[in-house]
């Protein structure tokens, strides 16, 4: 047998059909859904009298709109059309027999970080959701990408999805992280290393002692962001941390059901000699904390550095770094530790687990966050807000001056009133710093949560390093 | 499924790259659970103030390309998220067609879904035709899917390459689950197969 990446041993265990021009008919191990991208899905569905194929393998999660304040509960809190939205989603979750989790679920959050929590995502499953963070369920080795409405509804109603193969990418990070640099800034230097286009047309494999020294929570913040570099799905091979972490998870298999599991999760990894389209070799030794600076995921530079000129770069990026530099209201040259920030947000499906809110609090531990900034922290799901308050970190925030809040995507896209106003910046650790991802003129540094956290004691952008 | 044979059209310039699906169509009008009438907002945030009134050099407001039917791009056109709001936006704008060095992934898929031919030429091709669609509404440009070729106005033509079986799709305006039931009895025994072998999914 030639030699196989560990996407070609999930692409092969999971191949329904290969026509002769080289489509496939993959087979779907599970599918999230959220309320944003499902509703005409579903629609499609009751038009053509079609039923869910496999609503046991269908989990279904409002959280792109859902309100994060305290008084949620009350429907008032929310615009009318989101709440047209989620009602949706209530209905169709019932009507289709899916697995759910409302609102008032104290399991609700955000889907990528919902999956994982209850055991949904295991190693070498194929997972999708309409919502391209998907990429976040690599960490557990599996092959995980987001898709178009129009793939929901084929995927609900056949419970497999038409795909032709992208090509393997290595991406290994040798050596040992120094202190104050994490996951985030593994997956920000890569993008800024690679550009966003740079996987297009990939599936990426995170490998190296540095990803391996990762926690699980490190690997999905990782994996999360590559398709902010352009690869259609990230993945990392399960190992120990994995399995351990999976372990007795609600929807994990138990007794004789997971060794047998076991037994297939501990082949699950690449061949010494297999063959790899692309290689990418970062030293995590080299990768300093990072923020970026403009309005693009791959815009990365390491806090020490300053903001860049449009001379600095070519072709079309002369232009688009013009773009956002204006957009982003920043002069060329300057420290981008002398950059001032309004609001400070900490959350999303890249950094909104138990570890994020942790390295937050070590930061944030005895101190207060600097006069007239907003800080708000929203946590990825209910049972990491539970876990926080159970851990004390949620005193060291409400005690710092954040805002803790409920949780849901929340400022990571701002649907819901959680925005900024034009002209605000913003560090955020979420994943887009896309004009107006955080609201219309809103202006989004992204980071580390220690970062993050770093950034509200001093009200600019900091190198935590200095705070440690 | 529309289909997608020929089409002759205005194209309109925009010499952008990483034009993101934020841009496209922000996220506000993802509330509706309908896939019709975005049209509007395709590319809101550039095409109209804060008071919502058109801003005249954004060129879809440009009397030239207001009735345009086929855009021309810079690289990594429809990065950032899976909303297929982007490309229902651009069909209900009436573009047919969005030509550029490279497209994102996910973005390129759904334009498939929703009868949008996605061309993707090298940087000098996309060059001309940039050009080309800067001349206005005079220089129609001509699609044609079963040849694959794009006719400038000056009569130069260019090939495309396009995947086949989409090609195929989108030529007879199919619809993907469809076809895909016509293979129940194969999805059977792969789910009876795999059920055995990894009963814990
Ligand atoms: S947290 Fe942000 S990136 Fe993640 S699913 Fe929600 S909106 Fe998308």
């Amino acid at each position: 047998m030639s030699p196989k990446t560990l996407y070609d041993k999930i692409w092969d265990a999971h191949l329904v059909h290969e026509a002769e021009d080289g489509t496939c008919l993959l087979y779907i191990d599970r599918h999230l859904v959220h309320e944003v991208t499902s509703p005409q899905a579903f629609e499609g569905l009751r038009m053509a009298g079609r039923t869910v194929r496999a609503p046991d393998k269908t989990i279904g999660v409002p959280d792109h709109n859902v309100p994060t304040t305290l008084d949620r509960a009350n429907a008032a809190t929310m615009t009318e059309d989101s709440r047209i939205q989620v009602e949706a989603l209530n209905k169709n979750a019932k009507d289709f027999g899916i697995h759910y989790y409302p609102v008032s679920d104290v399991r609700q959050g955000i889907v990528h970080i919902v999956g994982p929590e209850q055991g949904w995502t295991l190693p070498g499953m194929t997972v999708v959701c309409g919502d391209s963070h998907t990429a976040t369920h690599g960490a557990f080795g599996s092959l995980a990408h987001g898709i178009g409405t129009s793939e929901v509804e084929h995927v609900l109603a056949t419970q497999t999805l038409i795909q032709q193969k992208s090509k393997n990418m290595k991406v290994e990070i040798t050596g040992t992280l120094a202190p104050g640099v994490t996951a985030k800034d593994i997956t920000l230097s890569v993008i800024g290393e690679t550009g966003t286009a740079g996987g297009t047309g990939y599936v990426i494999e995170y490998c190296g002692e540095a990803i391996r020294a990762l926690s699980m929570e490190g690997r999905m913040t990782v994996c999360n962001m590559a398709i902010e570099g352009g690869a259609r799905a990230g993945l990392i091979a399960p190992d120990e941390k994995t399995f351990e972490y999976c372990k007795g998870r609600p929807h994990a298999p138990k007794g004789a059901a997971w060794e047998a599991a076991l037994a297939w999760w501990k082949t699950l990894s690449s061949d010494d000699d297999a063959h790899w389209d692309k290689v990418v070799t970062l030293r995590a030794e080299d990768i300093a904390p990072v923020v970026t600076w403009g309005t693009s995921p791959e815009d990365v530079l390491p806090i020490t550095a300053s903001v860049p000129a449009p001379s600095d770069f070519t072709g079309g990026k002369v232009g688009a770094a013009q773009r956002s530099l204006d957009y982003m209201g920043l002069t060329p040259g300057t420290p981008l530790r002398d950059v001032e920030i309004n609001t400070v947000f900490i959350g999303s499906c890249t950094n909104g687990r138990i570890e994020d809110l942790r390295a937050a609090a070590a930061i944030l531990k005895g101190k207060k966050v600097k006069e007239g900034l907003r800080a708000m922290i929203v946590p990825g799901s209910g049972l990491v807000r539970a876990q926080a308050e159970e851990e004390g970190l949620a005193d060291i925030f409400i005690e710092a001056g954040f805002e803790w809040r409920l949780a849901g995507c929340s400022m990571c896209l701002a649907m819901n009133p959680d925005q900024l106003s034009p002209g605000e910046r913003c560090a955020a650790t979420s994943n887009r710093n896309f004009e107006g991802r955080q609201g219309r003129g809103g202006r989004t540094h992204l980071m580390s949560p220690a970062m993050a956290a770093a950034a509200a004691i001093t009200g600019k952008l900091t190198d935590v390093r200095e705070l440690m | 499924m529309e289909k997608f044979e020929k089409l002759s059209g205005v194209a309109a310039p925009m010499p952008m790259i990483n034009i993101d699906t934020d841009m496209i169509i922000p996220k506000q009008f993802l509330k509706t659970i309908k896939r019709s009438g975005l049209g509007v907002n395709l590319f809101d945030e550039m095409r109209y103030d804060d008071d919502g009134q058109e801003i005249p050099d954004f060129v879809l407001n440009q009397p030239a390309y207001r009735e345009a039917q086929i855009l021309v791009a810079g690289d990594n056109f429809g990065c950032g998220s899976s909303r297929e709001h982007a490309p229902w936006a651009i069909k209900d704008f009436g573009i047919r067609c969005v030509i550029a060095p490279s497209f994102a992934d996910i973005f390129h898929n759904n334009c498939f879904k929703n009868g949008i031919l996605p061309i993707a030429l090298p940087q000098e091709q996309v060059d001309i035709l940039m050009a080309e669609a800067q001349k206005g509404a005079n220089a129609r440009i001509e699609i044609d899917l079963e040849t694959q070729t794009v006719t400038t106005s000056d009569g130069e033509v260019i090939s495309f390459d396009v995947d086949p079986f989409k090609k195929h799709c989108l030529l007879e305006g199919l619809d993907d689950i469809g076809l895909t039931f016509e293979k129940g009895a194969v999805i059977d025994s792969f789910e009876a197969r795999a059920g055995a072998e990894r009963p814990w999914v």
